[in-house]
């Protein structure tokens, strides 16, 4: 005896996806189940009820009867009250039957208890391990793909010009410039997406290792400076610091009044999506521009999004869709109907039909929250750890910090301030004016100097010590205005030899240093 | 020309020395620093020739051609690797003309001062003397060690400090001497005396400092150059004299500061010599704990810089030694094209001059915005598979970090051990310029590629 696979349409206002598409519908029957499909339920989705039935599909109007005849339920959204029928899906569940779905257990206890009271097996598609191996069947990371793409499409629907830069007859275009927060998978693939339409595109993630994939996906990888230690951490660092976060908000806040278009994706797993945006921040950002919160459905990472709403606040558009994979309904129902099918292979793997949920395998042990109406969630750890390390913020702090002793050091410069002032106040009280005037010019260009060669970048030091070594050939000007000396033929040769000496090192210096600096020379990395 | 005149020009040519040395902050400004700077020069000088004071031009004009002519061949012959022997050549040029105008200054019959005015005129031209003195030997014996004329260990003679203060007490008696004697041999003899006492004195202090400090001693050379420019102007009364030296003299003086603090060492010890002969003992006691240096070939480090994701190249001044850095760039190129990222790291004290390494790879072709500071890259080496160290040895010594009694502890330096692979090009087992030890070519991920430094890099590149 094998088991009947039902497809439901799903009810979930808006909702677009279908469970199986009629090439994961061959692959079922391969594996000996039967599949029924309820009318239309992949009507939005672009796959006709024609397209199931030659694939082997039976096709059901009535929905109770769908659910009734199942063994097996495939579905997107988790159980909901039906609009038409005043039933809960639940209650449609035949006893002791499969059903594999999203359900987040965590925030659903309600509906976990109905499913217990139905003697239920439930594999939960958002509980799958990510690891590895479970690549396959992970059905967040298809979707979390297709979100990220979509955000950059919603964004450009939004967005009132170009992506990619343009030089026409009609004058010049700057390309746009997005900014995507988080590099996980919906990051990388927006990433992806934005660079794909011409746009310059910068991200941002608290994980340094994820700075090569972002690269190689073409965006530009923005890096918080830290000195903060993480010893105690034994290396890594779970929790980011206070000074990281404001070193992150202040980097936020740079670039929002730099970007034209921000994409956010932060979620912390089970917790409130952490607030990035600000409302300040929003309102700094150009006219026109546009926001796009992946995280609208878990409370948000900018503070004025309205969960699946979009909103004009200050010029700029923010966009909190939450049902971003059902607006590519094609696309993410075949992959979420493709983890299915790889689901079932592995529940099903002697091809008869039949399910074994096998709780020795960790991906079906985690994915599994409800076995024969007894809750085995949450699952144990498992032995494999999760593919990508923690957050490492910990940057490593300055090995020199030898601190001078900051108070005896002020007694010491002023002392030596006054010193230096009645030094002065002396020399004041019995030079000449005149004197005086000069000494005024000395010390200012001392200071002026200063500051002037604090500047300086030290890759130009050595072409700084040869122009100021020509132009302190200024010296020559002593030596002119003595050379003319028609009294003394000593002081005209001494003159001589000196503005000869002087003009060498003036012309020496100057040379050389022009010289060196057109040997300095950039590379544009764009044309690379 | 009135001098009113005159005096715009000077005001117009000091604005111009400020904003060309303001324009050498960034490289994309630098190079029309430079040009205001010649500018200002250009019409200081026209406005001091043109005035009613200067009448020999004949003089003026085959001095300055010839002058102009000696500049332009230098600097066009110069290898950029023998950039600090130039500049302190320079330097000492500029010594010598504020030796020369002091005394001609002093010769000068139309000057009459009287009184307090007579005192001050006569300690600038002494002054002036003085520092123009120490600035004119001490920078002939700095291009002499530079050029390897001269031995680049410290000579440290006995006592040195206590000549040092006696040389000093004796300028200053004769300072007294000059200004109250009557006679004019009396003066004259006091001054030439002096002259003597401050050449000897440029000769001593910079002969007893040792090669790996002459960062520091050429950029004290430059600031004293500045402010024998400045004392010239006081004696002279001239505004632009004064502004233009204190110029040089403050950038000078910052520059030294900056290399002081790069080495970790105050600049008076710097200044008072002695640094790596008493420190070698010490260090010498402890090569029991070393372990072994291994060596590496060159098909090695090719097969290593081949699998890098990462690589960074540290030069010191072997790599300028052995002018290697056309090869080098080479290699980065070569390296480059195969996608691997290449970065140079630079020490602020690696090299002869602060800059020098700078100066070296722009002649070699490499863009500057791939050439890192050791603030910039430090934390970088722990994601790097290979650090190329070509001709560097004090500037990445894990001692100067993890070894208190080390003579360079509390030195920054580039940590490049933090990488998974450190290739050491030396010539020889043979310590830096410091003579300290250098426990990096004992570690774990260090292996040695000996040789000289331009026949290992061409060796790689041909097989890269």
């Amino acid at each position: 005896m094998f088991l009947k696979i039902g497809i439901p349409k799903e009810i979930h206002e808006g909702e677009k996806r279908v469970a199986a598409t009629p090439e994961t519908v061959t692959w079922l029957k391969k594996f000996g189940f039967s599949v029924a499909i309820e009318t239309g339920a992949g009507g939005n989705a672009h796959f006709s009820d024609e397209l199931y039935n030659e694939m082997g599909a039976e096709i059901i109007q009535d929905t109770k009867k769908l659910w009734e005849q199942s063994d097996v339920i495939l579905k997107v959204r988790a159980p909901e009250a039906h609009p038409f029928l005043a039933l809960h899906e639940v209650e449609l569940l035949k006893e002791g039957a499969y059903l594999i779905c999203f359900i987040w257990p965590s925030i659903n206890p309600e509906l976990m208890q109905m499913l217990v009271d139905k003697k239920a097996t439930v594999l939960a598609m958002d509980s799958i391990p990510r690891i590895s191996r479970a690549q396959k069947f992970d059905a967040l990371s298809s979707m979390a793909n297709i979100a990220g793409y979509r955000a950059v499409i919603e964004s450009a629907n939004h967005f009132g010009r170009f992506f990619t830069g343009q030089i026409t007859a009609a004058g010049k275009m700057p390309p746009a410039t997005v900014l995507v927060i988080g590099a996980g998978v919906a990051g990388l693939a927006a990433i992806a997406a934005a660079n794909g339409l011409g746009a310059v595109v910068r991200a941002f993630d608290t994980r340094p290792e994820v700075k090569e994939q972002i690269e190689s996906l073409g965006a530009e990888f923005l890096w918080i400076e830290t000195n903060e230690d993480s010893s105690g951490a034994g290396g890594y660092a779970k929790v980011m610091s206070p000074e990281f976060i404001k070193a992150e908000m202040e980097l936020f806040a740079r670039q929002a009044m730099e970007v034209d278009i921000i994409i956010t994706t932060a979620l912390i797993p089970g917790k409130k999506a952490p607030e990035l945006i600000t409302a300040g921040m929003v309102e700094s950002m150009k006219e026109g521009s546009v926001i796009v919160d992946l995280a609208a459905e878990q409370g948000g990472n900018c503070t004025l999004t309205e969960p699946g709403e979009v909103i004009v606040r200050h010029g700029v558009t923010l966009i909190g869709y939450t049902d971003l994979p059902s607006r590519l309904p094609a696309q993410s129902s075949q992959l979420y109907g493709t983890n299915l099918r790889h689901l079932l292979h592995d529940l099903c793997k002697t091809k008869d039909g039949q399910i074994n949920v096998d709780m020795n395998d960790d991906v079906i042990r985690g994915a599994t929250i409800i076995k024969e109406g007894e809750i085995t969630w949450p699952p144990p750890t498992p032995q494999v750890q999760a593919v990508s390390k923690p957050p490492k913020l910990a940057v490593k702090a300055p090995p020199f910090t030898e601190r001078r002793k900051k108070k005896s050091t002020h007694w010491l410069n002023a002392l030596l301030m006054l010193i230096a002032a009645l030094v002065l106040l002396a020399l004041g009280s019995v030079a000449p004016s005149d004197f005086m005037a000069h000494f005024t010019v000395f010390v200012l260009s001392c200071f002026v100097g200063y500051h002037v060669v604090w500047n300086v970048t030290p890759a130009l030091h050595t072409p700084l010590m040869s122009v100021t070594n020509a132009i302190s050939g200024i010296i020559v000007l002593g030596a002119l205005l003595q050379v003319s000396n028609e009294l003394s033929t000593t002081v005209t040769v001494l003159s001589a030899i000196a503005i000869l000496v002087a003009t060498i090192n003036i012309s020496g210096g100057f040379f050389v240093t022009h010289r060196m600096l057109k040997m300095f020379q950039q590379v544009d990395r764009r044309t690379k | 020309m009135t001098e009113g005149i005159i005096t715009a020009a000077y005001i117009i040519a000091s604005i111009l020395f400020i904003l060309g040395l303001g324009g050498l902050s960034r490289q994309e400004s630098a190079r029309r620093g430079n040009i205001y700077a010649m500018l200002g020069m250009f019409i200081a000088i026209s406005a001091t020739i043109l005035g009613s004071q200067v009448t020999s031009y004949g003089v003026i004009f085959s001095a300055m051609i010839i002058g102009i002519l000696v500049g332009m061949y230098v600097a066009k012959k110069i290898e950029m690797t023998g950039m600090p022997q130039l500049v302190a050549m320079l330097h000492s040029f500029v010594g010598m003309a504020a030796v020369l105008i002091g005394f001609s200054t002093y010769l000068d019959p139309s000057s009459h001062f009287s009184g307090v005015e007579k005192t001050i005129h006569d300690v600038e031209i002494y002054l002036g003397i003085f520092i123009g003195a120490v600035t004119f030997t001490g920078s002939l014996v700095a291009f002499g060690k530079l050029q390897g004329m001269l031995s680049g260990k410290a000579i440290l003679l006995p006592a040195r400090h206590w000549m040092n203060a006696l040389m000093l007490l004796v300028s200053i008696y004769l300072l007294i001497i000059f200004i109250n004697a009557q006679s004019s041999t009396m003066t004259i003899s006091s001054l030439l005396f002096m002259t003597f006492i401050a050449l000897l004195f440029g000769i001593h202090m910079v002969i007893s400092i040792g090669g790996a400090d002459m960062p520091v001693v050429v950029s004290m050379l430059n600031s004293y150059s500045g402010w024998a420019a400045a004392a010239t102007g006081f004696m002279l009364s001239n505004d632009l004299l004064i502004i233009t030296g204190a110029l040089v003299g403050s950038s000078g003086a910052i520059l030294s500061y900056i290399m002081c603090r790069a080495m970790n060492r105050s600049f008076i010890s710097v200044i008072a010599g002695g640094f790596g002969t008493t420190v070698s003992s010490s260090s010498n006691n402890k090569e029991v704990e070393h372990g072994e240096a291994l060596s590496t070939t060159v098909e090695e480090t090719v097969q290593l810089l081949q699998n890098a994701k990462k690589v960074i190249i540290v030069p010191g001044y072997g790599m300028a030694v052995a002018r290697a850095q056309h090869i080098v760039s080479d290699i980065v190129k070569k390296l480059q094209h195969q996608d691997i990222p290449v970065l140079f790291a630079i020490h602020p004290v690696a090299g002869r001059l602060p800059g020098h390494m700078n100066v070296l790879l722009a002649e070699a072709k490499v863009p500057y915005d791939i050439v890192l500071e050791m603030d910039e890259i430090n934390e970088d080496f722990s994601k790097t598979d290979i650090v190329l160290v070509i001709g560097a040895n004090d500037i990445v010594n894990p001692g100067a970090l993890d070894d208190p009694t080390s003579p360079i502890a509390g030195m920054p330096v580039l940590e490049v051990w933090e990488a998974k692979h450190v290739i050491v090009m030396k010539r020889s087992m043979a310590t830096g310029y410091s003579g300290v030890d250098n426990p990096l070519f004992y570690k774990e991920n260090t292996r040695l590629l000996f040789g000289d430094a331009k026949e290992s890099v061409e060796a790689i590149l041909s097989q890269l």
